[in-house]
């Protein structure tokens, strides 16, 4: 068993700014671990995660790949989420390297078809449209319509940027529609299922696996 | 931030399309922080590498231990792995700025982390 990062340099005043590891994190941990074997198999040599907040996600990543260590990437549009993930890879021995930016600009067409483990916790929340485009602790929840208008974003990039075998791991809730963005997902030519759900209060949560 | 990820950042000011990386370095301050050598890791990334963009980077900030070329023998070249790894993964800018070649926008580098956003004019 993996254990959950060491978190103990993040305090209730951090969590004022960026996005406390909560339920939908740690469903996203439990599909890692469960790819355990496979993932270490995969032999990976990018991973890159959007939107990485505390950075507890990537830093699990990172401590599962071990003894291996891929070049672990990760982008926030929050500085303040930045400068956490960076503090909690290092606080945990994972060499993480965090740009602010929205999304993953800047980053394409250089990582183009290079990244093999590719992981989003997006805000998911349902909104008005105007709360997204923010650079504070809304831009973690905030998904306008369905929750969907940054995830709807983001998706078109994903087959930019997966390599031939790599894996994208998404977090979804209900009021999504995961059975849409995986249609969508599977018309960029893509094997997408939800491989682990779970009920968090009223919330039903989804973990999207997708594949070449 | 590491120079691995330098060489993957480039400039996307609206319209600004050619000649936009890499992105120069101007006032910056660089770190040395030991990691662990993994010559597969290094055999794997050294195709996804811009390699010009690497050499020319790693003089910056004063590293002129990179050959012009990748060495034909990269993969079992144990000394040029190593001094690939001493540039890519250890060499850390804490701090300065990078600039475009082509538009000359500047992204400054704080805390080791590069900020990348543009104002709502320039995207």
């Amino acid at each position: 068993m993996i254990p959950t990062p060491d978190l103990s340099h993040l305090s209730t005043s951090d969590y004022r700014n960026i996005y406390e590891p909560s339920e939908d994190t740690f469903l996203l941990l439990d599909a890692l671990e469960a790819d355990e074997k496979q993932l270490k198999e995969l032999n990976p040599s990018v991973c890159l995660e959007i939107g990485s907040g505390s950075g507890c996600v990537t830093t699990f990543l990172g401590c599962l790949l071990k003894p291996n260590q891929p070049y672990m990437i990760t982008t926030d549009i929050n500085p303040l989420a930045a400068v956490a993930t960076v503090m909690t890879g290092k606080k945990n021995g994972v060499s993480i390297d965090t740009v602010q930016t929205s999304l993953v600009t800047n980053l394409l067409p250089r990582l183009h078809n290079s990244v093999d483990v590719l992981c989003f916790n997006p805000p998911y929340a349902v909104t008005p449209s105007e709360e997204i485009g923010g650079q504070g602790i809304e831009a973690s929840w905030a998904g306008g319509v369905d929750g969907r208008e940054v995830i709807d974003t983001m998706l078109p990039f994903v087959k930019e940027l997966l390599s031939e075998k790599g894996i994208f791991y998404l977090l979804l809730i209900s009021e999504n529609k995961p059975a849409e963005v995986i249609e969508l997902l599977q018309g960029d030519g893509f094997n997408a299922h939800i491989c682990l759900q779970r009920l968090a209060g009223r919330e039903k949560q989804f973990i999207v696996k997708v594949q070449r | 931030m590491r120079l691995i990820t330098h060489n993957m950042l480039q400039c996307h000011v609206k319209n600004c399309n050619d000649n936009n990386f890499p992105l120069r370095l101007e006032e910056v301050e660089v770190e040395l922080v030991e990691a662990d050598f993994q010559a597969d890791f290094l055999r794997n990334i050294l195709g996804k590498l811009e390699w010009e963009a690497l050499v020319n980077t790693a003089v910056q900030v004063g590293n002129t231990s990179l050959p012009a070329t990748i060495p034909d023998n990269a993969a079992d070249n144990e000394e040029f792995l190593k001094v690939l790894h001493n540039a890519l993964l250890e060499t850390h800018i804490q701090s300065g700025n990078m600039v475009c070649p082509n538009c000359q926008h500047v992204y400054p580098v704080k805390d080791g982390i590069p900020n990348m956003l543009l104002a709502e004019h320039e995207i």
